[in-house]
């Protein structure tokens, strides 16, 4: 007898590829001797066109680089905006978009929970995190007026303030949502089946990741605790009390429960943000690179004109470059951006974490079984927006 | 971190260090990266684990026009570096840091189908975004914007 194998095309249409993955996976029976990530299906020139942008123009490309968690990326990109201008927003500000981004990372785990869950042949958890989803999404929509793009966050602060209603909705969330997650943990974590499935599969040391530049959720269930709202806190997150679950083995199972604590964590970060938010202004006072308030445009010639010139022309930021990244719910989400001093960046660089993390993958699968594959794909929690940009 | 030692172990290679908004760039000559990486990487006073981005820059119509520009992290001392290098006009090659993070792999193959950036030794020099026949560079200055065709 002769061992033969066979290659198989898994995607770029497949539901358990999350979005336009393609893998050439090399199978002997119903093993996996090879897998060849095949990417770039969704690639839209997000980079490129930013550079014939304004720097204001560019927060809403940065929406559709990960629309899954597109308030970090805003908040990753006017960031490292804000460090190559040396402004600071108000505190008001930081706690904003601390609150929104927390809920934003809630929102993506609830959706790789959902899918991850779907793909491993348990379908209730699905309607269950979709529900908890939709209701940040509503929240998301009173407080931006967009449940997916945003564009919320802007050089020096944020587009608006948040008004007692949207704090009173967040509220009403954050207190429900600890029992939901028992809800789902009751579906899973105890669960033989879950367990049989996730357990062992796709073990990566922690080693290994940080060698492979993984980050995120991936390198902490491998038990390495780097997390940037501690290692660099940004945006105020040394304010707040939070813990960085780790877990031991680095295998699917360890990256569900790192996740589900994350969501717990991240709750209670908005919790403690929405309570202690600070009053006074949500936008840095204005000055050449921050947009003037805009009740103040239509009765002020000086705010009108200022609006009218960051508009039409943009700002003009000093010459240099600079790299800043943000904890995304996938990990390091950095911004690198090469001003000559002229209103457009000469280059904006996305450091995308799906990406990286992406890499992984032939390492996972190889002498694993196939349905192992389709379990170590949905564990990266990749988007194929910010894979391809 | 302490600049210094870098310099004292490197210092025939280093063009220049820059520090703008606490950020530390240090320029080195091409032919000295892979050296210099693996220096910073291995020794305890650096120990860059961590290797968070490699990416091109185009500067034309300056002239060398290409930057290649590596963000380095270290996990152990949570502190950041960025080594810099400039190369060639019309053959930019550089030697491959896979061997010292295999995360270099997939980041300097992007760096190849954007700039047209080569990598020696790189274990696997194909694009990676764009489609195989795809003619042209897409993130170069000179390549418009509404693409070639």
């Amino acid at each position: 007898m002769t061992s033969q194998t066979m290659a198989l095309n898994l995607g770029p249409q497949h539901p358990s590829t999350h979005g336009v993955l393609r893998v050439v996976l090399v199978l002997d029976g119903e093993i996996v001797v090879d897998a060849k990530p095949d990417i770039g299906f969704l690639h839209r020139g997000i980079e490129k066109l930013a550079e014939y942008r304004t720097y204001h123009q560019i927060i809403v490309l940065t929406d559709r680089v990960d629309y899954l968690a597109a308030l970090s990326n805003n908040l990753a990109y006017v960031l490292a905006v804000e460090k190559l201008l040396q402004i600071e927003s108000p505190k008001r500000a930081h706690y904003i978009r601390v609150a929104l981004t927390e809920l934003q990372r809630i929102a993506s785990h609830l959706f790789w929970l959902g899918t991850h869950a779907h793909d491993l042949g348990a379908m209730t958890p699905l309607f269950y995190t979709l529900r908890e989803r939709e209701a940040i999404m509503d929240i998301f929509e009173t407080i931006t007026g967009s449940r997916l793009t945003p564009s919320f966050m802007r050089i020096g602060g944020v587009a608006a303030d948040i008004d007692s209603k949207s704090v009173r909705d967040i509220r009403t969330f954050i207190k429900t949502f600890s029992e939901r997650v028992d809800d789902y943990e009751g579906l899973l974590t105890k669960n033989p089946i879950w367990e049989s499935r996730t357990r062992g599969v796709g073990i990566i040391s922690s080693d290994e990741c940080i060698n492979l530049g993984i980050s995120g959720p991936l390198l902490r269930a491998s038990g390495c605790a780097w997390d940037i709202r501690k290692s660099t806190p940004y945006s105020s997150y040394n304010d707040f009390d939070f813990e960085i679950p780790v877990g031991s083995v680095g295998d699917v199972y360890d990256r569900y429960l790192v996740r589900i604590k994350e969501m717990r964590q991240s709750a209670w970060i908005v919790n403690q943000a929405i309570e202690g938010l600070p009053e006074g202004r949500w936008i840095a006072r204005e000055q050449a690179a921050v947009l003037p308030d805009k009740h103040n445009v239509a009765s002020d010639i000086y705010a009108m004109i200022h609006h009218f010139k960051l508009v039409l022309e943009g700002m003009k930021p000093p010459s240099g470059e600079v790299y800043h990244s943000v904890e995304s719910p996938r990990g390091e989400l950095g911004f690198y951006i090469v001003s000559d001093g002229g209103t457009k960046p000469i280059r904006l660089r996305i450091r995308p974490p799906s990406f990286v993390n992406l890499q992984s993958l032939v390492k996972m699968v190889r002498g694993k079984l196939l349905s192992d594959a389709i379990a170590s794909i949905s564990t990266i929690d990749i988007v194929l927006a910010e894979v391809d940009r | 971190m302490n600049v210094k030692i870098l310099d004292e172990a490197f210092g025939y290679c280093i063009t220049r260090v820059e520090s703008f908004n606490n950020e530390i760039t240090v320029v080195v000559d091409q032919w000295s990266i892979l050296a210099v990486c693996d220096f910073l990487k291995n020794d305890s006073r650096f120990s860059f684990d961590f290797l968070s981005d490699c990416c091109g820059v185009d500067r034309f119509p300056e002239s060398p026009r290409f930057w290649l520009v590596y963000h380095l992290y270290s996990i152990t001392h949570n502190h950041r570096m960025r080594i810099k290098t400039t190369l060639d006009d019309a053959e930019p090659v550089a030697d491959s840091v896979v061997s010292i993070w295999s995360s270099a792999d997939w980041m300097e193959r992007e760096c190849y189908d954007m700039f047209g950036i080569k990598f020696r030794n790189h274990p696997d020099m194909r694009r990676i975004l764009m489609p195989d026949d795809f003619q042209g560079f897409p993130l170069r200055k000179d390549f418009p914007l509404e693409g070639l065709e």
